[in-house]
């Protein structure tokens, strides 16, 4: 009988209650912590946690305590992550989300429990049109919007024609969408590859050097990139045909990617130096806090994350309950981003500006990202028509 | 033309890769009569080993030499360890055995290597393009892991079919009880062809992880592959998963070459790029689905006794 | 079969017992995700149940059964999202697609054996899981939120978790039922004796493979509904519930449980699912756990946690 025994003690285990604590302020945290991505996610939480130290660990008054639960990458896990956090924590706000289709795939619970939510990171169109919700709040960015700004960018550079290759999931068709919506030149090919299992790109690379564009555009976060920027370099691209990317360099992939990404532009809405107090504290705090690494803007992003949800909690004076006042709170964006002040469509995304960001080496041999140029002000994304929501 | 001639390499040093890590699966399936899951945690343990020996060595090929020494040993560990257990066992406490092995693998490597990956980098006499044909350019690299598969691929053979330890390899396969009956240590050598299976997916898992990053979990997808060819060229078969490895290399990469174009005449962009990849990964099992209703022995089996 | 007092009886009446009060508690502690958690569990352990059917009485080790899970699945959120809500239109589709599914699937199988059959079966899994992939209108592998629970228009609301868990409960007891009455049928001793011994049976004149299809089509078909529930469960399908490894964890819960008996299957899946769910609570590395643990099984505990009491029953 001792299995039964056991048995029976695991499941009074698991039906054990969480305490129930109206004083703190539980934050659910949504990302990705293992795998190849989990880089990703550990910026991701360390910006978090610097944000909470410089807040005390407090807000409006109360302490806070924050979950993370890791979406193994996948959209099903994430959902079900969600939905714990939602009804076994009962957190007061959910924040995170990396990929697009995790994202969507956990919007249901999300929007059905009336939870305020903020996305870090993923910016599929669909919630910047027609599945926006008035709980739900992004610091990051509607994935069109980056791409776009490439396209500017490409124009600007009087690049002729191109050839398109990303992930296919929804991030990655609509980051090849949205350089198709500013790009000027012709488009030579448009390839997706298997995500996130396709990590050979022989294929998509000899037919972007056979069509004969005069340049290669990429979207790949995380690992693909590395490998992305590997593959182009070992086939002797970089000489034909120029890459330009969108989220596929970042402080967490150029100590990978190395010398490899020399020379490659990319768009971002926020670079490690730009010049605003708030930032440069972020990032010298960052390096002193973690040492020997430096934030993404997925961090950037998580960081102001926390300092949105502090503007709503410190709006009601810690009294959650009062969920229309928080919103209301929320939708002035009336905090300190890194990237500088930035206003709220009506779909709670961003208006804010996108910059051009640079690999350079220093004399130290030392790689970083800087910016370069400013794309566009205050670009808008092109679904907010699409939204509901006045 | 020259996509094609450059598609057709490509769809080569795939497909030899996965010669690389479907030998070692087919020799353990076959003589060993192992169902090792398993097989793809070596595989990634072989590139662990690697980016971790070039760049504690700082030289590309004393850390492969080394890794391909590590990986041989956890091999036999494993077997002396874990598997020698299992052997006469139902083939389905093989796959509930080894599928544990592999959630032990993937948290003891992030335990140790940390969650992020690794990168193992090319040492520059191997990042440069080579014109093998006038005006079709091809990484030296992937050339090296054509030319290595099939140096390996010629000594496995020549091990297997011409000398005194390949022959008690295949005697062993044909009958045990007289292998032991005649005084050969059959256990020890259960032991080196298992070594030697390990050695030979920890080899394919490092000759990739240049042009593919070192990571947690890359042996599962590979995993599956492998058995497709083992089932195609017939299990305990070097030769077929050699011939079997090529053809699956080929549709695959060809495959997610010229599809998209082709489903792009009849279905929209969108379509089409979302189609694509899912048919070419599909012609692969339709083709084992095939080979197991006409000919389930496989297309070229290993000679019965 | 008589039942006598014996610890696998006893453990069995003891979950019983406990999965019918679970909705109780629930209610009473405020503790909703015990809730959600055990429809899933339950949801779980009707697919594992229908794969012991053939694995652990019929002898054919099926490396592919998740793919009944996306096909019942699919078939809710295909028609949901082209707009044709009613579970009564819904649900017979999908357990018409499964049948279909598993009678094609098993009359090309079914003539290969062990290790050939196994190969076979986790292609045309993963054949389904690559079609499911494809379909960009259905989201492809970001999958498809299904906004509407399937309408019984009015007989059961399934939106409300209480109901659906005992939905999800009555299928489960009407799929051991079913079970029972096959394996103690003519047909079940029919299959069972053609996984001991099959050139006899044939030799007495039962036609093997049409005896073990008609059992793999049933299977199919009852994973089949475990797919719909699980769709309705978690108001999303993505083809990731067909991919290999999910198959892998349903061949791991019917051996946990113990293969060839009634209940291992429920054990089986409510161990694995819960073991998962608070290891991973309690350790990140609980897979190091796990891992080992499953291969201790195998190595020591042959016929499973059941087979480990009925050891104990026996004395």
């Amino acid at each position: 009988m001792k299995t039964a025994y056991w048995l029976a003690g695991v499941t009074a285990l698991a039906l054990a209650q969480p305490a129930a604590a109206g004083d703190t302020i539980k934050i659910g945290f949504v990302s990705t912590f293992s795998g190849p991505t989990a880089v990703i996610g550990n910026d991701m939480r360390n910006s978090f946690e610097l944000a909470l130290d410089h807040l005390g660990h407090k807000m409006g008054g109360k302490p806070v305590e924050v979950i993370y639960e890791d979406d193994t990458f996948k959209p099903d896990v994430g959902k079900q992550k969600t939905e714990k956090l939602i009804l076994s924590d009962k957190v007061d706000f959910i924040a995170g989300y990396i990929w697009s289709n995790v994202l969507l795939a956990s919007l249901k619970p999300i929007v059905d429990s009336k939870t305020i939510m903020v996305d870090a990171n993923a910016g599929p169109s669909q919630l910047a049109g027609e599945l926006c919700s008035p709980y739900v709040f992004s610091t990051s960015w509607q994935n069109d919007q980056t791409p776009a700004a490439m396209g500017l960018y490409m124009n600007q550079k009087g690049v002729k024609s191109v050839f398109l290759i990303g992930p296919n999931y929804a991030a990655g068709k609509d980051m090849l969408t949205g350089v198709k919506s500013t790009f000027k030149g012709e488009i030579k090919g448009e390839e997706y590859t298997v995500w996130p299992t396709q990590l050979d790109f022989s294929a998509e690379l000899s037919k972007a050097r056979a069509s004969g564009a005069a340049s290669i555009f990429v979207f790949y976060p995380g690992a693909a990139g590395v490998q992305f920027l590997n593959q182009y370099s070992q086939a002797g691209l970089k000489a034909q045909m120029p890459l330009y990317t969108a989220f596929t360099i970042d402080e967490t992939t150029l100590p990978l990617q190395k010398d490899n990404a020399i020379g490659v532009p990319g768009a971002q809405e926020w670079v490690n130096d730009l010049p605003n107090e708030q930032n440069k504290k972020f990032v010298a705090d960052y390096r002193k806090k973690y040492p020997g690494m430096r934030p993404s803007f997925y961090g950037a992003q998580s960081y102001d994350a926390a300092q949105l949800i502090n503007s709503a909690v410190v709006a009601v004076k810690g009294d959650t309950s009062k969920k229309d006042e928080m919103k209301a709170a929320m939708e002035k964006a009336d905090f300190k981003s890194v990237r500088g002040a930035f206003k709220y469509g009506n779909n709670h995304i961003p208006i804010q500006n996108f910059y051009l960001q640079d690999v350079v080496k220093d004399a130290a041999g030392q790689l970083s990202l800087k910016t370069v140029a400013t794309i566009v002000k205050d670009d808008q994304d092109r679904f907010h028509d699409k939204c509901p929501m006045k | 033309m020259l996509l094609v001639v450059e598609q057709f390499l490509n769809g080569l040093q795939f497909g030899l890769l996965l010669f690389l890590l479907a030998a070692g699966l087919t020799l353990v399936f076959g003589i060993m009569d192992l169902v090792n899951l398993a097989h793809g945690s070596l595989y990634m343990m072989g590139a662990y080993f690697a980016a971790t020996f070039v760049a504690w060595s700082g030289n590309f090929v004393i850390g492969v030499v080394l890794a391909l020494g590590a990986t041989l040993l956890l091999g036999i560990v494993l077997e002396v360890v874990a598997l020698r257990h299992l052997y006469g066992r139902d083939h389905l406490d093989h796959v509930l055995a080894t599928f544990g092995l592999i959630l032990f693998f993937n948290d003891a490597v992030r335990l140790i290597w940390g969650p992020a990956g690794l990168a193992l980098p090319l040492p520059a006499w191997l990042t440069v393009p080579v014109q093998i044909v006038p005006g079709v350019f091809y990484p030296a690299y992937r050339l090296a892991i054509i030319v290595v598969a099939l140096a390996v691929a010629l000594m496995l053979y020549l091990v297997v079919m011409r000398t005194r330890i390949g022959m008690l390899i295949r005697a062993g396969a044909s009958n045990r009880e007289m292998i032991g009956a005649l005084g050969i240590n059959i256990k020890l050598l259960y032991t080196l062809v298992f070594g030697l299976g390990a050695a030979l997916a920890g080899l394919a898992g490092m000759m990739q992880a240049p042009i593919l990053t070192v990571q947690i979990g890359m042996g599962e997808n590979i995993l599956i592959l492998a058995f497709v060819i083992i089932v195609i060229g017939g299990i305990g078969s070097i030769r077929g998963a050699f011939l079997a490895a090529i053809l699956v290399g080929m549709i695959d990469t060809l495959g997610r070459a010229f599809l998209p174009d082709l489903l792009r005449k009849v279905l929209s962009s969108a379509a089409a790029s979302t189609a694509a990849p899912a048919l070419s990964s599909m012609l692969i099992y339709l083709l084992m689905a095939i080979v197991l209703v006409v000919r389930p022995e496989g297309l070229f089996p290993a000679s019965r006794r | 079969m008589t039942a006598s007092l014996n610890a696998r009886n006893a453990v069995a009446a003891l979950v019983a017992v406990l999965l019918l009060l679970l909705p109780l508690y629930s209610e009473l502690s405020g503790n909703i995700f015990v809730l959600t958690l055990f429809t899933r569990i339950v949801i779980f352990a009707l697919a594992a149940a229908s794969l012991n059917l053939i694995m652990g009485y019929g002898g054919m080790m099926s490396f592919g059964h998740a793919a009944y899970l996306g096909i019942g699945g699919y078939a809710v959120g295909i028609l949901a999202f082209e707009g044709v809500g009613s579970g009564f239109i819904q649900w017979p589709v999908a357990l018409a697609a499964s049948a279909l599914f598993a009678l094609v699937i098993g009359a090309l199988s079914l003539r290969t054996r062990g290790v050939y059959f196994i190969m076979i079966t986790l292609a045309f899994a993963q054949m389904a899981y690559y079609v499911a992939s494809g379909l960009a209108r259905y989201g492809g592998d970001d999958g498809l939120t299904i906004y509407k629970r399937s309408d019984f228009a009015g007989l059961i609301n399934l939106s409300s978790r209480v109901q659906f868990y005992y939905l999800c409960l009555f299928c489960l007891a009407g799929g051991i039922y079913l079970i029972w009455r096959i394996v103690n049928s003519r047909f079940g001793l029919v299959v069972q004796g053609l996984r001991s011994n099959e050139a006899r049976m044939q030799a007495i004149g039962f036609p093997a493979t049409r005896y073990r299809l008609v059992c793999f089509v049933i299977s199919g078909t009852m994973c089949g509904l475990a797919g719909a529930l699980l769709a309705n469960n978690t108001d999303f399908v993505s083809p990731a519930i067909m991919y290999w490894t999910r198959s892998g964890d349903l061949m791991v819960m019917v051996i946990l449980g113990g293969m060839g008996s009634l209940f291992g299957p429920v054990i089986g899946a409510i161990v694995y699912l819960v073991l998962e769910e608070f290891l991973s609570q309690l350790t990140e590395y609980w897979a190091m756990i796990m891992g080992p643990l499953l291969l201790l099984i195998v190595l020591f505990g042959r016929g499973g946690i059941m087979g480990l009491l009925g050891r104990f029953g026996r004395g």
